[in-house]
């Protein structure tokens, strides 16, 4: 493998690392205020996915679009991924698991809660959209934009990194500056005593899981317009986005981000050298040994409680 | 639970607060079943169509269906707010009327006639029965012979579709859930790679009767694999724990789950040993004494009953684990680690105990799965099976033996027999949406053991934590 070759794999990696780190935050954000494993997060991702496709289905692109045109589709997109993954992500929250926190459910009964949500939205998708791939309606002519030290950069690699480059920001200042963000980070630390200081848990949980939704939506969209979308496309992503989440330190927003690239440029560097087929071995190889010597991730867990 | 306390009878905080009419719950609630009836037409509604993305949306909301699950959610809505103090005077009644006589001293009375006697003597018998069955062991060894005998005789009942359907999924999830009900259920760790051991299992049987394209070092009879599969599981169990179990509860489920996927892509891609999605063959059951030999054929039945003696045997055995030594530390581990551990008990050997028994059992399974079918692929070890798997011991009630038998034979049953009512394509959500319910309305499951069920009222009273993973999410709500 030469070092330009190389080069074209890391930036592979960077673009699905920086989709995982937009993931990885909706579960790292669900698992500080809950700590509960939101299996059904990747199918807020799937949802995203679908989103954009329906948008775009409906205000059909012209045949080549350009220019302004372009950025207008692809700002449709991102908007509509975004708002199914919200109105997916609350409405989990209400009816699946808010009555549970209402009866203080153990931990275990939330997991399996998550996990029938999952298969039940999955399968609604594909039972009303049809169980094959859908292609995104092409929004842009898919051009090198850039070459750097020999590696093309597309228009899609762009807008992934970019797209997620701002979200990443956008979560830290709304996380660390705004007032839902202390409201987040309180509930993570002790949910009674936020509850006294008069933070109110049910709304922050809420906006919470909204949040991780909008992210989940449009990773969702960008994923499908980097490939395609399908009723199953969030399972993998999902879980190697959860592993990112632990590798990083679960409940730590920047230990998400960097998690997510890890596994993103590990997973390109497993397929260059070995096979597509062992995509997602390097990625759980590498969480397993990280987690034997470092078993708080590797920016160490911010969750308030530890178990 | 203090639904329905303040229903209606103190002015609630909400009149206190400035509310418009559609934030009073009343109204909240008639939002929420509107939605719900949305959502029940989209799940019962047509399928999507290839090339017409909105084809079902289009057709669900202007067919007749929507209109019929609006007014049934409109009805239950309508019963819910407007009839609410009479069914609970009701549903009170009845539960006074089937009251344990300690619970109402005062009931001195004779039983009232028609419906309300009928109701009192009802409970009062099944009381009684009950009682005999729990403090006289001759009620329940019988009524485990005569269970055992209907269970002997059913293949003789059913077609032949239902035998394979009973050995080949009821019966291998039967035996894969009690070795998960040790992990999960009695030892309270997650474990989302369970159906890897199944897969080690059934590959060992395979290599080790020369099924596989690489040649075993002696081929064994089927039953001489079962000793060497279960050691193969332990081993990887042990390997697999012995650096995961320290980590945090929810860690080891995501370790497990990739454990599993590198099981699976092994399986799968490796098809110099395995023969990856093509598959490899398997020898059938045999024995062989030189005075008489038998060999378990095409027909199910057979496989039927020697099944079910591996799943009396394990069930003798664990059974008779739950209440010793082992399984009380397990309990203790369960209900709180660090107190667990400051009072001697070494966790992290009962977990890599608990890890290593339930992999043996899957590894049983896998055996038998492989050698009844006679030939495996990797595509049969999907990660969605350890998943379900697992929703399949809670559903039962986990910790429960009876109750994990009775919701994995019930949910691994239900697809199967929806196959003709509803698309096969659905059942799978049909699942999902019922472990949601099922979790909300009663998540202790189906039929839970009487700890199990004191853990989950402790821990909704804010003692306690019912499972190894911690704490409760969102800690106690007022």
């Amino acid at each position: 493998m030469s070092l330009s070759d190389s080069w074209d794999v890391l930036v592979l990696g960077l673009v699905l690392g920086s989709l995982y780190a937009v993931i990885a935050i909706g579960y790292t954000l669900v698992y500080g205020v809950l700590q509960l494993l939101n299996f059904a997060h990747s199918e807020v991702f799937m949802a995203g996915g679908f989103g954009g496709v329906i948008a775009l289905t409906i205000f059909e692109p012209a045949v080549d679009p350009s220019g302004m045109q372009s950025v207008v589709y692809v700002l449709l997109g991102i908007a509509a991924g975004a708002v199914l993954g919200g109105v997916i992500a609350f409405g989990l929250e209400k009816a699946a698991y808010r009555p549970l926190r209402r009866r203080n459910a153990p931990r275990l009964v939330f997991l399996i809660t998550a996990i029938g949500a999952s298969f039940f939205l999955y399968n609604l998708a594909g039972k009303l959209f049809g169980r094959y791939p859908i292609a995104m309606p092409s929004m842009y002519e898919n051009k090198t934009v850039f070459t750097l030290f020999g590696t093309s950069v597309s228009v899609t690699q762009l807008l992934i990194v970019g797209a997620a480059l701002v979200m990443l920001v956008a979560v830290d200042v709304i996380v660390n500056r705004t007032k839902l963000g202390s409201g987040i980070r309180a509930v993570a630390q002790d949910p009674e005593v936020a509850a006294l200081m008069g933070v109110d848990i049910d709304k922050v949980v809420s906006r919470t899981f909204v949040l991780g939704g909008l992210l989940g939506g449009v990773a969702g969209f960008l994923f499908g317009t980097n490939l395609q979308v399908e009723y199953t496309m969030g399972f993998l992503p999902g879980i190697t986005a959860f592993a990112a989440a632990v590798l990083g330190g679960i409940g730590n927003v920047r230990g998400a981000v960097l998690g997510g690239l890890l596994l993103g440029v590990v997973e390109a560097f497993t397929v260059e050298i070995w096979s597509d087929a062992w995509r997602y071995v390097g990625a759980f190889a590498v969480l397993v040994l990280v987690l034997m010597f470092r078993p708080t991730g590797l920016l160490g867990e911010r969750v308030g409680r530890t178990a | 639970m203090t639904a329905g306390v303040t229903a209606g009878k103190t002015p609630s905080a909400a009149r206190l607060r400035k509310q418009s009419w559609y934030q009073q719950p009343r109204y909240r609630r008639l939002f929420a079943m509107v939605i719900t009836a949305v959502v029940m037409a989209q799940v019962t509604g047509v399928q999507g169509a290839r090339n017409d993305l909105f084809y079902a949306l289009e057709e669900n909301f202007t067919g007749t269906g929507i209109w019929i699950w609006l007014g049934i959610f409109l009805a239950i809505w309508a019963v819910r707010e407007f009839l609410h103090g009479w069914l609970r005077g009701f549903v009170d009644r009845f539960k006074e009327l089937a009251a344990a006589p300690s619970d109402a001293a005062a009931r001195k009375d004779p039983p009232p006639s028609g419906v309300p006697g009928l109701v009192r003597r009802a409970a009062d018998g099944s009381r009684a029965v009950r009682g005999l069955f729990r403090t006289h062991r001759g009620y329940q060894l019988g009524g485990m012979a005569a269970l055992l005998g209907l269970l002997i005789l059913l293949p003789l009942m059913v077609s032949t579709f239902w035998q394979q359907v009973m050995v080949d999924q009821i019966g291998m999830f039967l035996l894969i859930a009690i070795g998960l009900n040790v992990v999960v259920g009695w030892a309270g760790m997650l474990d989302l790679g369970f159906i890897a051991f199944f897969a080690i299992g059934a590959y060992s049987a395979a290599f080790w009767t020369g099924g596989l394209p690489v040649e075993p070092p002696v081929e064994l009879n089927n039953f001489l694999v079962i000793p060497v599969a279960v050691l193969t599981c332990l081993i990887a169990g042990v390997l697999l724990g012995a650096p995961t179990l320290r980590l945090r509860g929810d860690y080891l489920a995501i370790v497990t789950l990739g454990f599993h996927e590198i099981v699976y892509l092994t399986a799968k891609n490796w098809t110099e040993f395995t023969g990856g999605t093509r598959g490899a063959s398997s020898d059938r059951f045999s024995i062989d004494l030189g005075f008489w030999s038998y060999e378990w054929g095409l027909d199910p039945a057979p496989y039927y009953w020697l099944q079910l003696a591996f799943i009396v045997g394990v069930l003798f055995l664990f059974l008779r684990l739950e209440h010793s030594r082992v399984g009380r530390a397990w309990t203790a581990i369960r209900e709180d680690e660090v107190a667990a551990a400051s009072t001697g008990v070494d966790t992290v050997r009962f977990k890599l105990l608990a890890f290593a028994i339930g992999a043996s059992t899957s590894g049983i399974a896998g055996v038998i799965y492989a050698s009844k079918l006679g030939f495996i692929n990797s595509e049969m070890f999907l990660v969605l099976l350890s998943v379900l798997a697992l929703s399949y011991v809670v559903f039962g009630g986990m910790g429960s033996i009876p109750g994990v038998l009775l919701g994995t034979a019930i949910l691994v049953w239900l697809p199967e027999y929806l196959r003709d009512s509803v698309d096969p394509q659905d059942r799978y959500m049909y699942l999902g949406g019922l472990l949601v319910v099922m979790m909300i309305y009663r998540p202790q499951g189906l039929w839970p053991s009487r700890r199990r069920q004191r853990e989950l009222r402790m821990s909704q009273e804010g003692t306690g934590a019912a499972d190894a993973l911690g704490a409760q999410p969102g800690g106690a709500q007022a």
